[in-house]
C-alpha cells in the first residue's frame, strides 16, 4: 500500500538547516491504522505531510499504492491528493460559508462529477457519519464532535486508498474523542487503510500498529492490541 | 469554457462576494465611475456636436466668402484706393481653374422697399441662382426655390422667408401666387422656407432670381460675392489663397495686397470648432479609461486582500483535489463578474443621465444637446475592455493565491 524508504527532509532556518527527517523506513499494507507518535519536533507531522504530498521530501523513496511518488507538479500533487487521499485535521478545516453536505461534497466538485451525483453521494457519507439531517446546517452550527465526522465524511467522500488524520482528536474533549476513534476503528474494521499522527498515549492505543519518531528518526514500530473505543462510549 | 456555464461556479463566485456585500460593493464603485462618465461624457458630446451639426446642417460649411474692396497697393499704373468689383466671368474662371472647388456662387444683395397691400418694408433683397440651394440648403415649407427657367427668362418670381411672411401677410393668408412689391415691381410669390438657425452674411430673407436682380438694379455682370465652396476633402485655406491669387491677377493688383479682397473662410472658423469638439471626445475617453483603470485596479486590490484571508481556505481547497489551474479560474471569473456588474451597472446609470439630459436640455430648437446618446458599438467595446482588463486584474490575486504552497497556507491562521 505505503512504502517509504531512507526518506530525508531538511528546512532551511538562516544560514543553518534544521534536519527533520533522518532516514525514515516505513511499509504500511492496506487495511492497517497506524499510529505515528512522537513529542513535538519530532518530525511527525512532517511525514505526515510528505505522506500527503502536502510536502516534498529531499530524499528517499515513497511508493503509494505502487505509483512512485516523485517531481510532482502542483496539478499532479492535487490529482493524486484527490484521488488516492482522505485528510482529517486538527482544526477540521470546514468552509465555513458551505453548508455540511457542500463540505462532504467539495472533493467530488473537484473529480468533477456532477450535481447531482455529487449530492447523492455527500448524503450517503454524511449518513454513514450520522449527520444526514444536519446536511443543509453552516458549521458553526455544529458541536466540534460534528465537525469533525463532518470532515471524516468529506475525507470519505472521494473514496480515498489512505486516511491521513493529523490530531484528528486534538481539539475535542475525552469523550467526543472516543467516539470519533470509534468510528475510525469501524472505517477500519470496513478495510480503509488509516494513518494517524497524535501525541496521545490512550488514542495510540486504539490503533493497531505504533511508530514512535524521536528526532526524525524511527526509535519503535511495533503491532499492538487494539484497544476498542466503544467500551467508553 | 464550459464552467461557465455550471451552476457551482457561480454558487462559489456567489458565496465568496456575498460574505461582505459592502467591500464588493466599494470595489465596484470605481469602474461603475469610470464607465459613467465615459458614456455621460461620449453621449454629451455627441449631443454637443449633433446640436452643432443641425446648427449648420443646412450651409455647405467647407466654403470661403470673397468679396471686393478697394486696393492698398498702387500696381502697374493704378493709384492705390481703387474700386474692386467681382464680375460673374471672374465667378466662371475661379470655378474653372482652381483646384478643389465644388461650386462657385456668385451672389448679389440691395436694399429694397417691399410691399404688399398697406404694409410695407425695407429689406435686404437678395440675386441668385438654384444652386444657393445646394449650399445654403432652404427648408421650403410652401412651394419652392428659384429654378433655371426663373434665371432664363428673368421672371419676376420671389421665395421669401417664414419671417418675411409674418411681416407681409395675414395670419394664415395664402401666399403662393400673391404678388409682392420689390421697388414698386410686382413679383409673384412661388415660395416660402423656414429661417434657419444661422445666417452667414447678409440677411437672407428675400430671393429673387439672380438675372431679374440684374434688371432691376441694374447691376450689368457685377456681383456682390461669391461664396466659393470646396470638395469635402478639399483644404479650403488652399482654395482662398489661390482663388484670390487669381482674382488678384485679373484685375491687375498687386499680389501682396491683402485689403483688394475681403473675406471670410467660414471653413476655417467651423474647424476650429469642429477640432473642438474633437479633443474634447479624445479628453473623454481619456478620462473615462483612466478612471476605468483606476476602478479595475481597486478591484484587483480588494481581490487580493479577499485571497489573503482565504488563504487557509484555498489551502483547504487544495488539500482536497483544487488543481492551480482550478482555484486561479475561479479568483479570475471572480474578477471579471465584479468588473462587468460593476459596468453594466455603470453603462445603465450612464444611460440614465444621457435620458435626463435629453429630457431637461435636449428640447426644442434652442438646445445645447441634441439626442445626446452613445452608439450601441461603443458600448460593447467598453464591455469587451472591461472583460479583459478584469481578466487581467484578476490574475494578480490568482497567481497570488497559488503561490502559497498547501502546506504553508493550511498552517495559516
Amino acid at each position: 500500500m505505503l512504502k517509504i524508504n531512507k526518506l530525508h527532509k531538511s528546512y532551511p532556518i538562516g544560514d543553518s538547516s534544521l534536519h527533520v527527517l533522518k532516514g525514515i523506513d516505513l511499509s504500511v499494507d492496506s487495511g492497517e491504522m497506524v499510529a505515528i507518535m512522537g513529542s513535538s519536533g519530532s518530525g511527525k507531522s512532517t511525514l505526515l505531510n510528505i505522506i500527503g504530498m502536502l510536502d516534498e521530501a529531499d530524499e528517499g523513496e515513497y511508493i503509494l499504492d505502487n505509483v512512485p511518488i516523485k517531481n510532482l507538479t502542483e496539478k499532479k500533487a492535487a490529482i493524486y491528493r484527490n484521488k488516492f487521499l482522505g485528510f482529517i485535521f486538527q482544526s477540521f478545516n470546514l468552509i465555513n460559508y458551505k453548508n455540511a453536505l457542500d463540505n462532504v461534497a467539495l472533493p467530488l466538485y473537484y473529480q468533477g462529477l456532477k450535481r447531482k451525483e455529487r449530492i447523492e453521494k455527500g448524503l450517503f457519507h454524511l449518513e454513514k457519519v450520522g449527520l444526514k439531517a444536519w446536511a443543509e446546517h453552516l458549521p458553526n452550527e455544529l458541536s466540534g464532535g460534528q465537525k469533525q465526522r463532518v470532515a471524516i465524511a468529506r475525507a470519505l467522500a472521494a473514496d480515498p486508498k489512505l486516511l491521513l488524520a493529523d490530531e484528528p482528536t486534538g481539539a475535542l474533549d475525552t469523550k467526543t474523542s472516543y467516539e470519533i476513534m470509534a468510528f475510525l476503528q469501524q472505517l477500519n474494521d470496513e478495510g480503509k487503510t488509516i494513518l494517524i499522527v497524535t501525541h496521545e498515549e490512550d488514542i495510540a492505543d486504539m490503533c493497531k500498529r505504533i511508530v514512535r519518531l524521536v528526532d526524525g528518526v524511527i526509535m519503535e514500530d511495533k503491532f499492538v492490541e487494539q484497544v476498542r473505543a466503544s467500551q467508553y462510549v | 469554457m464550459k464552467f461557465l456555464f455550471e451552476r457551482d461556479t457561480w454558487q462559489e463566485v456567489y458565496d465568496s462576494l456575498s460574505k461582505n456585500v459592502l467591500r464588493t460593493a466599494l470595489t465596484m464603485v470605481g469602474v461603475w465611475w469610470g464607465i459613467l462618465l465615459l458614456i455621460g461624457l461620449l453621449g454629451s458630446a455627441k449631443g454637443i456636436e449633433n446640436s452643432f451639426n443641425r446648427l449648420f446642417g443646412s450651409f455647405a460649411t467647407n466654403s470661403v466668402f470673397v468679396w471686393g474692396q478697394s486696393t492698398s497697393k498702387p500696381f502697374k499704373g493704378f493709384q492705390e484706393g481703387k474700386q474692386v468689383v467681382l464680375t460673374l466671368s471672374d465667378a466662371k474662371k475661379v470655378e474653372e481653374n482652381v483646384d478643389g472647388i465644388e461650386f462657385v456662387v456668385p451672389r448679389n444683395q440691395n436694399q429694397g422697399v417691399v410691399t404688399r397691400n398697406f404694409l410695407s418694408g425695407n429689406f435686404g433683397v437678395n440675386g441668385d441662382y438654384p444652386l444657393l440651394d445646394r449650399v445654403q440648403k432652404k427648408k421650403m415649407i410652401h412651394g419652392r426655390f428659384i429654378n433655371q427657367s426663373d434665371i432664363d427668362d428673368n421672371k419676376k418670381v420671389v421665395v421669401i422667408s417664414e419671417e418675411i411672411y409674418k411681416q407681409l401677410f395675414e395670419k394664415d393668408a395664402e401666399m403662393i401666387g400673391e404678388y409682392i412689391q420689390i421697388n414698386s415691381i410686382n413679383f409673384k410669390v412661388i415660395g416660402m422656407f423656414e429661417n434657419g438657425n444661422v445666417n452667414m452674411g447678409p440677411s437672407s430673407d428675400i430671393h429673387i432670381p439672380f438675372t431679374t436682380f440684374q434688371q432691376i438694379y441694374n447691376q450689368g455682370n457685377d456681383i456682390g460675392w461669391v461664396m466659393i465652396t470646396g470638395k469635402p476633402d478639399a483644404d479650403i485655406t488652399q482654395i482662398e489663397a489661390d482663388a484670390k491669387l487669381m482674382l488678384k491677377n485679373l484685375h491687375r493688383i498687386h499680389p501682396e495686397d491683402d485689403r483688394a479682397f475681403g473675406s471670410f473662410n467660414l471653413g476655417k472658423e467651423f474647424a476650429k470648432i469642429t477640432g473642438f469638439l474633437t479633443g474634447m471626445q479624445f479628453l473623454t475617453w481619456f478620462v473615462g479609461i483612466a478612471t476605468l483603470i483606476a476602478g479595475v485596479f481597486a478591484i484587483g486590490n480588494i481581490l487580493l486582500i479577499t485571497v489573503k484571508e482565504r488563504t487557509k481556505e484555498i489551502g483547504v481547497r487544495r488539500a482536497l483535489g483544487a488543481t492551480p489551474f482550478e482555484i486561479k479560474r475561479q479568483i479570475i471569473v471572480e474578477a471579471v463578474f465584479i468588473t462587468l456588474t460593476a459596468g453594466l451597472l455603470g453603462i445603465i446609470s450612464g444611460g440614465w443621465i444621457l435620458i435626463l439630459i435629453d429630457t431637461f436640455l435636449g428640447q426644442g430648437d434652442e438646445a445645447i444637446f441634441v439626442n445626446a446618446s452613445v452608439p450601441i458599438a461603443v458600448v460593447f467595446i467598453a464591455l469587451l475592455i472591461l472583460v479583459v482588463l478584469g481578466t487581467l486584474i484578476g490574475l494578480i490575486p490568482a497567481f497570488k493565491a497559488t503561490s502559497v504552497k498547501p502546506i504553508d497556507a493550511l498552517r495559516e491562521e
